[in-house]
């Protein structure tokens, strides 16, 4: 049987992305043949600019090696262009008649430097800046001449400039505006990025247009519009690029600018796709390598005929290095007479911030020097979000919403290799470059699974983003708006949970049948994630599935590193009395806990039971009248209390009391993520309300409410919602809280992010200001609370068939196992 | 010398789940999938030891309860970009008895 045919033409980074994802979907579909024009396997083009530099190797920036296609049985015809392509006998043909036939073909040709038409322009020693051969040249010019020009004063421009000064060379940069960089910076940033480089060396002219370049064979002088001229070796043109289209135009495939091709990558022709620089997308051509990396994915999926990606163009945001220094911008970041503009600039320090916004939302972002926050500055950009709230800290960047946060290092750049920059798995700065290198990865994701970095609390994101784009040359991640709910799927966690809504979905199958998951069991990530989203949607009909429990909700018990549990029961308000501290003390001694310890939720936790006795330990504890205290679950945590009227001289309500009756009232519930509460009786708020996800800090006229504090690796403190009269409406507002919580955020998604993500002013919108949806919300919270509130010990120490589960299995004939 | 031992009924190993069984060779997980197929690993991820027993199950592959390494449930292999193997044990079902083969360890 033989395999279909998959023809690529172009070696470059887009088209051998496609293979290397398609090669992760259906490795043994194809038999792929590769046609590149250049001698080489696929190298990072964007490293060129350090191989001009000297800073790095050709072999450095290599991604694919010859070894790479001989391994994955792919056939390489290096130095070989494709001129031909019979669409109709279907096959491709090359310059020096090396021919192969397709099922399907890819087409990845990529871009080519636009060079200016002027008199002059095919002299020796005027260049492009695109592949390894112009880099030879560059250097080999640098070695032999002395004066450079560079035409443009882009991206590209500044990063030949920059080579060119290191290799020795006396280098002037030709600019049409007055502004470098003007898709990228405004004119401030601009002004700062030029100063600097002029301290470095580089010569400026701008607002200055070339007229004529002149010469004999070689170039010896570039003559300007305005009648200067100036002495050149060797020119540069880094003005833009044009999409590679003349061989699919040939060949009968539509083209615009490039090749224009569907939400699927196809072009006209249904058995030719393309991805890359050569391609036009609902009007766009891209030059980034994240979006092209996007086109790839869809495609490959398609080619393995999975039929389920879907490419809806890129929104990018721009984080690059130029010469050393960082620079990232986003959307519209110029502004007219309808935006107003939030700005932070040190020029000594090097920093220059500014933030465009327009009715409360982020338009555009420029930021020079300090880009840790540029991701979140996109994402709320992209999100829309209202940030009227945090506008005097915005600037600051989000480790300074709420209060401290931990580590506090901004920049990478500075970093030596043996820096710790992951503190919870012990991941140094060069671990991670070194990762980045000899692995060829380029997305954070990428750099989470081969080094742990930024994998589990996530708090050293930003720096390992920075290490990213500084050590790829770009960092291709996907903004986190799109991202999907794990490797099963490409819809996100609000599509899933509003086809569960609109579809009526009420099982895991269902959702997973209905939404073409690729995994028929899903993964570690998504089962529970679509367990929850569905007994929250539909509390009556949906039935929890406990394999799609994660062990802690399963077992209703902590595991520990040793594989046993610890046992936490329910400690009202933080309350207990002498009969309980005795059943505690009788269950621990029975059962052989290893320590006893007093937990920051105001209860006691039991250490060291074995799994086997979980069920008996329970039903012990329920003989004394207690219950589960939910310390494992992502649901109602504890209710923390200070002493209020009752006993404290300050006290000015009945912050127990209170306390105690909101876990009564909220015990049993799940959530998206862990929920912590507490009541303090007065502003001297002793039960740190202020950090709990809902807090109340009662005063003598009532009860100030505050919502999405967060007291763990970055501490937040909370945001106030209101203040209310009565105990009752307290409990009201609680209610109607969480369960907005509940219905909207996504699962994982502590209430803190949760409030940044959709703006502390939608909240109080549907909480204080709307009465009937509060009411609403309420009503439901305590509809779902009468079918999901019961004690998880009590039902499985009374179920034999559950109870079961804890015990190692009996085997048939023991004695059967000793010989 | 080849050793069958008989552990006992199918239906006692939950689907998509595991049960643990206590030999001299330490703690083995039997887990069953969803198409009822039978796999037999050391309960300790080579990670850090953590109860593979307790991870939620999905095709072939087992996502450890400690530190989420994905280990495949045919031959114990973490997968990739995580490296380390448990020991696997030859099984199968008959008449809907689940047997084990103790005396070879893969």
């Amino acid at each position: 049987m033989r395999k279909d045919r998959l023809v690529l033409v172009g070696n470059g980074m887009a088209g051998v992305r496609t293979l290397e994802e398609l090669l992760k979907l259906a490795p043994d579909k194809y038999e792929i043949t590769v046609f590149g024009d250049e001698p080489y396997g696929n190298y990072n083009r964007i490293l060129l600019s350090p191989v001009l530099s000297g800073e790095k190797t050709i072999d450095e920036i290599v991604l694919n090696d010859l070894d790479w296609y001989e391994q994955n049985g792919i056939t390489l015809h290096k130095g070989s262009k494709v001129v031909t392509i019979d669409r109709v006998k279907r096959r491709v043909i090359a310059e020096d008649g090396t021919a192969a036939e397709y099922d399907r073909l890819l087409l990845a040709t990529g871009s080519r430097p636009f060079i200016i038409p002027v008199p002059g322009h095919e002299l020796d020693g005027v260049i492009g800046f695109r592949d390894i051969e112009d880099v030879e040249t560059m250097l080999a010019a640098a070695r032999q001449y002395k004066r450079a020009v560079v035409i443009g004063g882009g991206l590209l421009g500044l990063e030949a400039a920059n080579g060119l000064l290191q290799q020795g060379m006396d280098v002037t940069v030709v600019h049409l505006l007055d502004t470098l960089m003007e898709r990228q910076l405004d004119k401030t940033a601009a002004g700062m990025l030029q100063r600097t480089l002029e301290q470095r060396g580089l010569k400026f002219l701008m607002e200055t247009e070339t007229e004529a370049i002149l010469g004999g064979d070689r170039v010896e002088r570039v003559r300007f519009k305005d009648g200067n001229e100036i002495e050149a070796d060797l020119v540069v043109m880094a003005v833009g690029i044009r999409p590679n289209i003349e061989l699919a135009r040939q060949s009968g495939i539509y083209c615009e600018r490039g090749i224009v091709v569907n939400d699927t990558l196809q072009t006209y022709d249904p058995r030719i796709y393309a991805v890359g620089e050569c391609v036009q997308h609902r009007g766009i051509t891209y030059g980034l390598v994240a979006p092209l990396f996007e086109q790839a994915r869809v495609c490959a999926n398609h080619l393995a005929e999975y039929g389920i990606g879907h490419y809806e163009g890129s929104v990018t945001s721009t984080k690059l290095k130029v010469s050393g220094i960082d620079l990232f911008s986003a959307g519209d970041f110029i502004g007219d007479e309808n935006t107003e503009e939030i700005v932070v600039q040190d020029a000594a320090a090097g920093i220059y911030k500014k933030i465009v916004l327009k009715d409360d939302r982020i338009e555009g972002v420029v930021l020079y020097g300090d880009t840790a926050d540029g991701a979140w500055y996109f994402q709320l950009l992209r999100d829309g979000t209202d940030v009227s709230e945090m506008r005097e800290q915005l600037l600051f960047g989000q480790g300074h919403l709420g209060n401290a946060g931990h580590g506090g290092e901004n920049t990478s750049v500075d970093l030596p290799d043996d820096a710790e920059v992951c503190g919870c798995n012990g991941v140094t700065k060069g671990e991670i470059v070194k990762a980045i290198l000899e692995k060829g990865l380029f997305t954070l994701d990428e750099v989470r699974a081969h080094t742990k970095a930024s994998a589990s609390c996530g708090s050293c994101t930003g720096l390992v983003e920075q290490i990213l784009a500084d050590t790829a040359g770009e960092d291709c991640s996907v903004a986190p708006h799109a991202k999907p709910l794990c490797k099963c799927t490409d819809y996100s966690h609000d599509d899933v949970r509003n086809t569960i809504r609109q579809a009526h979905l009420t099982s895991i199958r269902a959702v997973m049948e209905t939404l073409d998951w690729r995994s028929p069991d899903g993964c570690a990530t998504c089962r529970p994630a679509i367990n929850y989203y569905l007994i929250s949607t539909w509390p009556e009909e949906a039935k929890d599935d406990p394999r799609s429990r994660l062990i802690n909700e399963r077992a209703h018990a902590n595991i520990q590193k040793d594989g046993t549990y610890s046992v936490v029961p329910r400690m009202w308000g933080g309350v207990t009395s002498p009969q309980e501290l005795r059943a505690i003390a009788d269950i621990a001694e029975k059962y052989q806990a290893r320590m006893v310890k007093v937990t920051g939720g105001q209860r006691i936790d039991l250490f060291g039971i074995k799994k086997k006795d979980l069920p008996a330990v329970w039903a012990d504890f329920n003989k004394a009248g207690m219950v589960s205290g939910h310390a494992y679950g992502k649901s109602l945590r504890t209710v923390k209390t200070c002493v209020g009227s009752e006993w404290c001289r300050f006290g000015t309500q009945d912050s127990t009391g209170l306390g105690i009756k909101l876990e009564k009232m909220a015990w049993g519930s799940w959530t998206p993520h862990k929920f912590k509460m507490a009541v303090s009786g007065c502003p001297r708020n002793c039960a740190e309300a202020t950090i709990k996800d809902f807090g109340v800090v009662c005063v003598e006229s009532g009860y100030e409410l505050h919502i999405g504090g967060n007291g763990g690796v970055k501490v937040r403190a909370t945001d106030l919602l209101c203040k209310v009269a009565t105990e009752e409406e307290a409990m009201e507002y609680c209610a109607a809280f969480m369960q907005l919580y509940r219905e909207e955020a996504h699962y994982l998604e502590r209430t803190a992010p949760w409030i940044e993500r959709v703006g502390l002013a939608y909240i109080k919108e549907s909480i204080v200001e709307d009465a009937e949806r509060r009411k609403a919300l309420y009503e439901r919270f305590v509809h779902s609370q009468r079918i999901m509130q019961k004690d998880p010990w009590a039902e499985i120490a009374n179920d034999e068939a559950a109870r079961r589960d804890f015990e190692p299995l009996e085997i048939a004939e023991p004695s059967s196992l000793e010989s | 010398m080849s050793e069958w031992i008989e552990i006992g009924p199918l239906d006692e190993i939950p689907r998509l789940g595991a049960r643990v069984i206590q030999t001299p060779l330490g703690d083995i997980a039997l887990f069953r999938t969803r198409g009822d197929s039978v796999f037999a690993v050391q309960d300790r991820c080579p990670h850090r030891q953590g109860p593979l027993s307790q991870g939620l199950v999905h095709d072939n592959t087992v996502t450890c309860p400690l530190h989420n390494w994905e280990i495949d449930l045919e031959s114990g292999r973490a997968l990739p970009p995580d490296e380390g193997c448990a020991n696997t044990y030859p099984t199968r079902v008959e008449n809907g008895v689940v047997m084990i083969e103790l005396a070879t360890a893969r």
